[in-house]
């Protein structure tokens, strides 16, 4: 986990002031300071919320596991439609090949990119945020001493916590089958590159569609801004296709975009497509994405907060 | 000493006019109109230690307004309020650690958990000492009787067994300001009973200030001995609940019994005739003729049996929301000063 998220996490369920007072942009000054015996309050408060969120994710677990394993189906019919394109391909233009990127390529890269959305990406939590505004449920956040980014940081690794203990089995399988599509296992360097990679796009992804939600303080309907930001998610996070594959100044701008870190950054780590300096720069960068998703989260709540009207009674 | 400190407070709204139809929608996306709603227009208000105090007003008056600005849920156009030292929308940790606000059903609890679960994460939101929290959620729980719904999950419980683990919740922490946003809507009368003395009983024990808003003048009688009635966003009332009849019932009600069974048809020169059901009959008399009316009566007719009431507290309060001025005098004239 980043420094940043770590320090985050810290304030948890304690930020001081989460509003105008608030003394620093992270929510405050830490209440009783960094004491052994301080440390141990706030763990325990991280635990708590962590445990109660887990099991109110497993309450539901018919409709969890379902949905969890029906993800893995799309695999299935994304292996066939690319096998097909590039068999078409090959007939017609004779290359075994799209913008260095082979059928075999093509398949473990769309398989690390379900590995990597599997961090990155946040169902419900930009609409959950702004329909908590909408209906007013956001006020116990303003009035209990928790902070809300913070509590739902810990809800959502509570959510993922749980999707990768039924995803895992699957997730395993699904990748010992397709074994074959991988070139084998990256040297330590990079496979530490990989998860760094990882947990830094379950931190853009969540503070990313946070600050998206918050927007709610504004504008009390955001579903539609909601459809489009998914829309260009799923294309220019590389979830569709790898990214490099655009070209001229589309790619350009689609490789300034912090979306490719939650998809096609990763993957491309894993598959050694970025090495040396660019790898060192593209983690840098994704740490930069982070640090400024956190700030514009926390900045937009700060603010919201401000003209909130409190409705919804 | 005074617990909360309210001077000027105001809070204003800019709400979109959306007019009817198609062709008002379409133009609205070009071009909208808005209208200040000025829910508190400066409010000034004292209360002291241990005091419970009912907010009254119709609706949209300002009351939950005032609430949520009490409680750093939103920040004020202008004006200053202080609430145990603190200023409320700072929202600071140590001021979020003593009071409480229950608004309705907007719940604190986890739906598809167990009561107990969310008292557990409170615990900790709160830094409750985990012996303290036990007794005073086994205290609580069992004063609201509910002690045994504690693993039940909140999706299960009935509305009023809601309500009593929404109170418990916002109580665990014991608050010493709580804010009460209609605590007993929608409940039915053995819960608002029960509800009732709850809060009684607590209040009268731990000696915490409350305020409350709530539309059932039983709740209102039964708990507050003092009354802030706000309207159009001002408070037009502070003082004693018997005193709103004192102040602004402008009439009695005089019921009569004849006792040659037919109220003459003359008794409607004495007063409004509010009902007729002989031989008793009910007249809507102005406050100051009640010597003069009677006397005139009990001289000419035949009466069994006599009673001079205030009119119904609900109808005076009523009164009071359409006519803020009052029938005698400027309504701000409260019994203390605001």
């Amino acid at each position: 986990m980043s420094r940043a998220s770590r320090k985050l996490s810290a304030e948890v369920a304690d930020s001081p002031e989460s509003g105008e007072s608030s003394k620093s942009l992270w929510g405050g000054h830490l209440e009783g300071g960094w004491s052994w015996q301080a440390f141990r309050s706030r763990a325990a408060i991280w635990w708590t919320i962590l445990r109660i969120s887990i099991e109110e994710r497993l309450v539901y677990r018919g409709d969890f596991a379902l949905g969890t394993l029906m993800r893995f189906l799309p695999i299935v019919t994304q292996i066939f439609l690319w096998g097909a394109v590039f068999s078409a391909i090959e007939a017609t233009a004779g290359s075994s090949q799209v913008a260095g990127y082979s059928y075999r390529d093509f398949i473990a890269y769309y398989l690390l990119t379900m590995l990597s959305r599997a961090f990155s990406s946040m169902p419900g939590l930009a609409s959950g945020i702004a329909r908590s505004i909408r209906d007013g449920t956001v006020k116990k956040y303003l009035i209990q001493p928790v902070d809300m980014l913070g509590f739902l940081l810990l809800y959502r690794v509570a959510h993922k916590l749980v999707y990768y203990l039924v995803a895992a089995g699957p997730f395993a399988l699904v990748f010992y089958l397709c074994r074959g599509f991988f070139p084998g296992w990256p040297d330590p360097l990079t496979l530490a590159a990989f998860v760094a990679s990882l947990g830094m796009a379950f931190l853009l992804g969540f503070f990313l569609e946070a600050t998206l939600g918050m927007i709610g303080f504004w504008f009390l309907e955001v579903s539609s801004l909601l459809f489009v930001y998914m829309l260009f998610s799923y294309f220019f996070s590389g979830h569709m296709f790898p990214i490099d594959m655009l070209p001229g100044i589309l790619g350009t701008i689609v490789h300034a975009l912090p979306l490719q870190y939650l998809a096609y950054f990763p993957s491309a780590v894993f598959l050694g497509k970025v090495t040396g300096p660019a790898l060192a720069w593209g983690l840098a960068t994704q740490l930069g994405w982070v640090v400024f998703f956190i700030v514009a989260s926390r900045r937009t709540f700060h603010l919201g907060v401000r003209r909130y009207s409190g409705f919804g009674g | 000493m005074t617990v909360i400190e309210i001077d000027g407070l105001a809070k204003s709204y800019r709400v979109y006019q959306k007019k009817e139809g198609i062709w008002p929608s379409i133009k609205g996306l070009f071009h909208r109109e808005y209208r200040t709603v000025e829910a508190v227009r400066g409010i000034d208000l004292r209360v002291d230690r241990g005091e419970f105090v009912a907010f009254l007003g119709p609706n949209g008056a300002g009351k939950t307004t005032t609430l949520k600005l009490l409680s750093g849920v939103i920040t004020p156009t202008s004006g200053t309020a202080r609430v145990l030292g603190h200023v409320p929308w700072q929202r600071e940790n140590a001021y979020r650690r003593r009071f409480a606000l229950v608004m309705g059903q907007k719940n604190q609890l986890w739906w598809d958990l167990p009561a107990n679960e969310s008292f557990r994460l409170h615990q900790q939101i709160y830094r409750i000492e985990r012996r303290q929290f036990e007794r005073t959620r086994d205290e609580l729980t069992s004063m609201l009787g509910v002690r045994e719904l504690l693993s039940q999950p909140v999706r299960e419980l009935s509305l009023g067994e809601r309500m009593k683990m929404e109170l418990i919740a916002a109580l665990l922490h014991s608050p010493e300001v709580l804010f009460l946003d209609e605590p007993t809507i929608g409940l039915d009368v053995v819960a608002q009973y029960n509800v009732q003395n709850f809060l009684r009983h607590y209040q009268q024990t731990r000696q915490i200030t409350i305020l409350l808003t709530s539309h059932y003048m039983k709740d209102v009688a039964a708990l507050c001995r003092r009354v802030v009635v706000i309207s159009l966003g001002r408070i037009i009332y502070d003082g004693s609940l018997s005193g709103i009849i004192d102040r602004f019932g402008g009439h009695k009600v005089i019921s009569l019994q004849m006792s040659n069974g037919q109220p003459p048809d003359v008794m409607a020169r004495y007063g409004q005739v509010l009902a007729a059901e002989p031989p008793r009959i009910k007249l809507r008399v102005e406050r100051s003729m009640v010597p003069q009316v009677l006397s005139a009566i009990l001289a000419h007719c035949a009466v069994e049996d006599v009673s001079v009431e205030d009119p119904p507290l609900e109808q005076v309060i009523a009164e009071m929301f359409t006519h803020p001025n009052g029938p005698g005098g400027h309504a701000d004239e409260g019994e203390r000063p605001a």
